[in-house]
């Protein structure tokens, strides 16, 4: 066998890592569900209150040849939305709040306190303003990532050079190509870092809305499910909703990475 | 001729805790093409002038006349370099240099032509798609010079642009700013606390008070040649001691 460099032995040992870790990380996976549904086979543990994995599998079949599909297109149109909706207000208040000295100043405190208030707090108030549908399920999305939106974004803004800023404006540019050509290019990375918690939050967001008022969607079916005991639907349920987030998720970080790679 | 004139200016700051009198009555009178620089003791309020002169702040009382105008706020006519770079990372060391002309909206295939010229001329020609953290402290700093450059200012303001560099860089970068500044008969206004800076690199020195600052004295080393060779000048050492004297009184 042809002797490898150092550079090659060193590549190929951060490779043979990177594949120890995978191969690790499945056999998590693996084990956690094969333990659980072996438990279940041998009756350590009651599969009417724990659910297994194969009973769950079976309820997922049974669900796609039914509305599974509707339900998750559903959980995933209002998470969106919200989302999408939450980070463009915030970053549009946080560019606002920027703006306007006076107006940072006088919104802080009303800032911080609605930042600690829990938004569920709301869901009646929502409700009773909206009706029991979407629009109130996506509000509820909003108002739990419009607030951290607005301050990281904000923070983001303050942090930048006061000697960019300068630099600028002895160019000669206003406030519009501070914002523009400074603020927002140099804030990209926070930008990211936002998107990211946000797709956290407005997960929880149209859960919480859904467990409120719903008649459809991924919430109402896990709280179904719980309502009616049928805790392989509040499994098989949880399951799709965790795969769903971890593909909103890794869609984020690849725009990252694209990002990353263009600056 | 005179470009620039500060006639008997004083700046008081306001903070919560006190009123500070920074400036009392500073007159200077600069000649057009010429490079003065300001040192005295650290804290005097050297950058304050350059403050001043920028337009981004007005003096309490007296005034400052660019061209026998009146300055009080920014248009643009000022160029600033400062300690660090502050190149934009997401831009070409190209994109950087236009940023002058593309925030005055004079960014014309003229202009263009002028700052290609201006990056080929000083060296930086096969880093013009590159991004500034591809270069070298010494190269950012050059490139930062031509991005003031770009926009044609009457007026370089630099304040301290070369102390975040390490020594060897300096004296080069040193050499290369001041011959830049030269070939394109710029007025330089250079706000230090190195004496050996001033002297290799100005016409004139002007010594600052300590605070309230006031115009001190003014030297006119008169030293010919680069930089360096200023600082291999015999009579390099006796104006330092001079003007050391100067500045710690």
């Amino acid at each position: 066998m042809k002797k490898r460099t150092l550079r090659e032995q060193y590549l190929f040992d951060k490779k043979k890592d990177k594949l120890i870790i995978l191969a690790i990380q499945i056999a998590v996976l693996v084990l956690f569900f094969g333990l659980w549904e072996l438990l279940a086979q041998t009756g350590a543990i009651d599969s009417f209150i724990t659910s297994c994995p194969s009973r769950m599998l079976k309820t997922l079949k049974l669900l796609a040849r039914q509305d599974l599909f509707k339900h998750m297109g559903i959980t995933l149109l209002e998470c969106v939305c919200g989302f999408v909706l939450a980070t463009l207000l915030g970053t549009i208040i946080a560019i606002l709040l920027w703006w306007s000295k006076t107006l940072r100043k006088v919104l802080e405190p009303y800032l911080v306190v609605l930042n600690s208030l829990p938004k569920i707090a709301l869901g009646p108030i929502i409700i009773i303003w909206l009706g029991a549908g979407y629009q109130a399920i996506i509000t509820m999305t909003v108002l739990i990532c419009i607030i951290v939106t607005i301050m990281s974004v904000l923070a983001g803004f303050m942090e930048c050079d006061e000697d960019k800023i300068l630099l600028m404006r002895a160019m000669g540019a206003n406030k519009f190509q501070i914002l523009f050509k400074l603020l927002l290019p140099s804030s990209l990375p926070n930008l990211i870092s936002v998107l990211k918690i946000n797709v956290g939050l407005s997960w929880v967001g149209v859960i919480m809305g859904e467990y409120l008022v719903s008649s459809a969607g991924l919430g109402y079916l896990i709280i179904y499910g719980g309502q009616v005991f049928k805790l392989d639907l509040v499994m098989a349920s949880t399951a799709v909703l965790c795969l769903l987030a971890a593909i909103m998720y890794a869609s984020v970080a690849l725009l990252e990475k694209y990002v990353k790679k263009s600056r | 001729m005179e470009i620039l004139k500060i006639d008997d200016v004083s700046l008081i700051y306001q903070t919560n805790d006190a009123e500070t009198q920074a400036l009392q009555n500073v007159n200077l009178s600069i000649e057009d093409g010429e490079f003065v620089a300001i040192i005295g003791p650290s804290g005097c309020g050297k950058t304050t002038i350059l403050t001043l002169i920028s337009g981004l702040m007005k003096p309490t009382s007296g005034a400052i006349y660019l061209d026998g105008k009146k300055i009080d706020k920014p248009v643009g006519d000022i160029g600033y370099m400062l300690q660090r770079d502050h190149l934009f990372a997401w831009r070409t060391i190209l994109s950087n240099a236009l940023l002058g002309p593309e925030l005055q909206k004079k960014k014309t295939p003229e202009t263009v032509e002028y700052v290609n010229g201006l990056i080929e001329k000083y060296g930086l020609g096969e880093f013009k798609k590159a991004y500034p953290r591809q270069l070298s402290g010494g190269m950012r700093q050059r490139a930062a010079l031509i991005r003031t450059l770009a926009y044609r200012p009457k007026i370089l303001l630099l304040d301290e642009p070369f102390s975040a560099l390490d020594y060897q860089t300096r004296l080069s970068v040193c050499d290369d700013v001041h011959r830049i500044i030269k070939s394109e008969k710029k007025t330089a206004v250079l706000v230090t606390h190195d004496i050996s800076e001033a002297i290799s690199l100005a016409d004139r020195i002007v010594v600052l008070s300590k605070r309230p600052a006031t115009v001190k004295k003014v030297y006119t080393p008169n030293i010919e040649g680069t930089p360096l060779k200023r600082r291999e000048d015999e009579s390099f050492s006796r104006w330092f001691d001079v003007i050391y004297k100067d500045v710690s009184t």
